[in-house]
């Protein structure tokens, strides 16, 4: 066998990710829902096979298109968080905020929304009460109506107590398009506040760590942060909503879609010292733990300034910070450089982040 | 990361003083000279590719990754008898979360769990023991792994069953000993390593002095380390300083945690509950002697190895898998055959590809890359 040097190694290997994925698995994991590469495979291989049409190509969280000379923004999620309440807000409070935030980050003003519920035999009707009175809070907040719905119930066991599911509709009336394929290099990259709030929240709410803390989810609708953005940073080529997967999964699919290197300075990105440390203890990276209210975006670089600016002016962007920027090289691939002063690569998870054993 | 001190972490990553100890570390390298220092712990691995420790090091330091990842070290047939437990009668499996996707011959805890196994994932195995209150009629089998750092705490976790007498707990006892690898290492004939950067979690609990016969005896100098991104550069510092003035010892960086006499009270809830095995598989590295624990007798009612009629899989590891050369600091991980084409962290053929503390996952997910490109993107 001739000896391949390091190099080749590495050039053979961007090659192999660059093939369409293929699902091997025979079931389903719960890697499949986690967001990361084993979602992105069965979306791809499996679903985007099946439905394949240019408005679900691209895969971003919306689709957009024109109908009757209006353009508008159409998305749909499913939640299913354990525990249902928790510190900051409940599966309600989520299932608007969620969907609102895929239109909203589309650039369009959401309009109406679907529930779905599914419900498990034995539900309190108590707690669905909270729920949707959650539901129709974060309505009035969003300035969306859910306009439409439904209701199953399933046996004891076939659920886990309550899934909710919203679909929605918005309109973009601003003249922007917003791309995962648009960034390129000197572009700035931007979060609108401190990363993983959500996601720390949920762990520490499921009791499973015994550690306490005041930390809050971020559910929030993102409709009017967004608006501040593309006033003051008209050349905005992208944002998203940095749920599953967090912030480190956005900026994998942002360098993939536009084929650049997306390299962060950790110092810069914005984390809460109690979420940063339940993330040293569990040994996972808050770069990849979800938020539920927060936004990457890609702006050209001479708009990063004003873009910040303007979103600080905003109780929920007051921390709003430029994390990275857009390079040419290596493309494809998230880079930060550590606040040790080095550098690592930063790779789509496969999976949900494991805790380390030691 | 940004905004939000944190004390005791801070201090040690703090770039200003990783400069002046890379100055060092520099100043004490000769003209022409190489070295190789191996990293035994998978915290250790994991530290350096997270905060790009090599970025620091001059080209002749070289950093190869030992074989104290505990997930990497676990043999497929191993996970098969894991999984044949998880899927008996009444049986809940509770597992640390970093092996849920340990391959076996027959796929992984999560692959089981899709075909219906119960299996948890806990955060310390006395999460086992409530499970076990809390489901009286089921079985809870802790899957318990790990080297010394790990094993007192799968023992305070047998004692405490015994005292409440809960005996629908048991453990599936697949504990390590880091020695008999470092012997085994050792032993290896091509071998070069010049200094090891020692394990701090095991030696919080064996100490130092286990260390002394590879200072002593074969001539390697050892440096306990602390996990943070400056312990790892001044441990390398102290070993290139011990090479500089022909000294061979062991010494303890880490003296913020770790006692030179070790936890004897640790040792003894060990002692106490298990004893060593007289073989165990080791992936990569084959079996070695003396190098795994099992539980006394004492304990047998605890022990899921004595209650199940366990098939003991034995499952070669696949041939085109160099897991073990990678293990012993033969080859860099992207050296093996099937390093990120049939082998990447998605589809795992070695254990080493799983964990994020393996040497293959760590290089794969972040260190993929020659640092030659890596300064020219940090620069541009």
């Amino acid at each position: 066998m001739t000896q391949r040097t390091e190099k080749e190694v590495l050039e053979r290997i961007e090659r192999i990710r660059r093939r369409p994925p293929r699902v091997t698995d025979e079931r389903i994991t719960l890697a499949h829902g986690a967001g990361g590469k084993a979602t992105h495979t069965l979306i791809e291989a499996l679903f985007l096979d099946a439905f394949r049409n240019p408005l679900l190509e691209p895969l971003e969280d919306q689709a957009v298109f024109t109908i009757g000379g209006a353009r508008l923004a159409f998305t749909t999620d499913t939640y299913v968080v354990s525990p249902l309440f928790f510190p900051g807000g409940d599966i309600g409070d989520l299932a608007v905020n969620g969907t609102v935030n895929d239109l909203a980050v589309s650039g369009a003003r959401p309009l109406y929304l679907s529930a779905g519920f599914v419900l498990e035999e034995g539900f309190p009707v108590a707690d669905l009460r909270r729920i949707t009175a959650s539901m129709a809070a974060a309505a009035q907040r969003a300035d969306v109506q859910i306009v439409t719905g439904d209701t199953k119930v399933v046996q004891r066991g076939k659920a886990d107590a309550c899934f909710v599911n919203t679909a929605g509709v918005g309109v973009l009336e601003r003249p922007v398009t917003l791309s995962a394929k648009a960034a390129r290099p000197g572009d700035a990259v931007i979060v609108s506040g401190p990363v993983g709030d959500h996601g720390i929240t949920i762990m520490l709410a499921r009791g499973e760590l015994g550690i306490e803390s005041d930390l809050r989810s971020d559910t929030a609708p993102l409709t009017e942060l967004v608006g501040l953005l593309l006033d003051a940073a008209p050349r905005t080529r992208f944002i998203r909503d940095a749920t599953r997967g967090g912030v480190a999964t956005i900026c994998n699919e942002l360098a993939e879609a536009s084929q650049v290197a997306v390299v962060l300075e950790e110092e810069a990105i914005p984390v809460r010292p109690e979420v940063r440390g339940a993330s040293e203890i569990l040994g996972i990276d808050p770069l990849y733990v979800a938020c539920e209210g927060r936004f990457v975006a890609v702006v050209a670089g001479d708009e990063a300034e004003p873009a910040v600016a303007a979103l600080r002016t905003h109780p929920e962007g007051e921390r709003a910070a430029v994390i990275g920027r857009i390079a040419d090289d290596p493309p494809g691939l998230v880079l930060v450089n550590t606040g040790f002063g080095g550098m690592r690569i930063v790779d789509m998870l496969v999976g949900d982040p494991l805790p380390r054993i030691c | 990361m940004g905004a939000g001190g944190m004390r005791f972490v801070d201090e040690f990553r703090d770039r200003d003083t990783a400069r002046g100890v890379a100055a060092s570390i520099d100043r004490l390298c000769e003209p022409g000279r190489r070295y190789g220092f191996m990293e035994i712990c998978g915290g250790h691995t994991h530290t350096i590719y997270k905060h790009g420790i090599e970025d620091y090091l001059p080209e002749a330091v070289g950093l190869v990754h030992g074989p104290g990842c505990p997930v990497c070290v676990i043999p497929m047939g191993r996970v098969d008898d894991a999984i044949w437990i998880a899927e008996q009668d009444g049986v809940i499996m509770t597992s640390f979360g970093d092996l849920l996707r340990v391959p076996g011959s027959r796929g992984s805890f999560l692959e089981a769990k899709a075909r219906g196994a119960d299996i948890r994932m806990v955060y310390s195995p006395l999460d086992s023991l409530r499970i076990a209150r809390e489901n009286p009629d089921r079985r809870v089998v802790f899957m318990a792994i790990g080297f010394e750092t790990t094993t007192p705490s799968t023992a305070m976790t047998v004692l405490r069953a015994a005292a409440e007498g809960l005996d629908n707990f048991a453990v599936f006892c697949n504990h390590v000993t880091i020695i008999p690898a470092l012997e085994a290492i050792l032993a290896s004939p091509d071998l070069h390593i010049d200094g090891f950067i020692g394990p701090g979690h095991v030696s919080t609990v064996i100490g130092c002095e286990p260390y002394r016969f590879i200072a002593e005896e074969r001539g390697k100098p050892f440096v306990v380390a602390g996990f943070e991104p400056l312990d790892i550069l001044q441990s390398i510092q102290m070993l290139l300083l011990q090479l500089h003035e022909g000294r061979s010892e062991v010494e303890n960086q880490y003296t913020r945690v770790v006692p030179w006499e070790g936890n004897k009270r640790a040792l003894g809830a060990i002692n106490e509950v298990m004893e060593p095995r007289p073989t165990f598989e080791w992936r990569g590295l084959g079996w070695i002697p003396d190098s795994a624990m099992q539980l006394r007798e004492k304990y047998a009612r605890f022990d899921a190895e004595r209650l199940y009629s366990i098939p003991a899989t034995r499952v070669s590891d696949p041939p085109a898998c160099q897991c073990g050369e990678v293990l012993r600091g033969m080859i860099k991980p992207w050296e093996c055959r099937v390093f990120g084409t049939a082998c990447t962290p998605e589809t795992p053929i070695g254990t080493c590809m799983v964990s994020s503390e393996g040497a293959c996952a760590a290089y794969y997910n972040f260190g993929r890359f020659t640092r030659h490109r890596v300064r020219q993107a940090s620069s541009a």
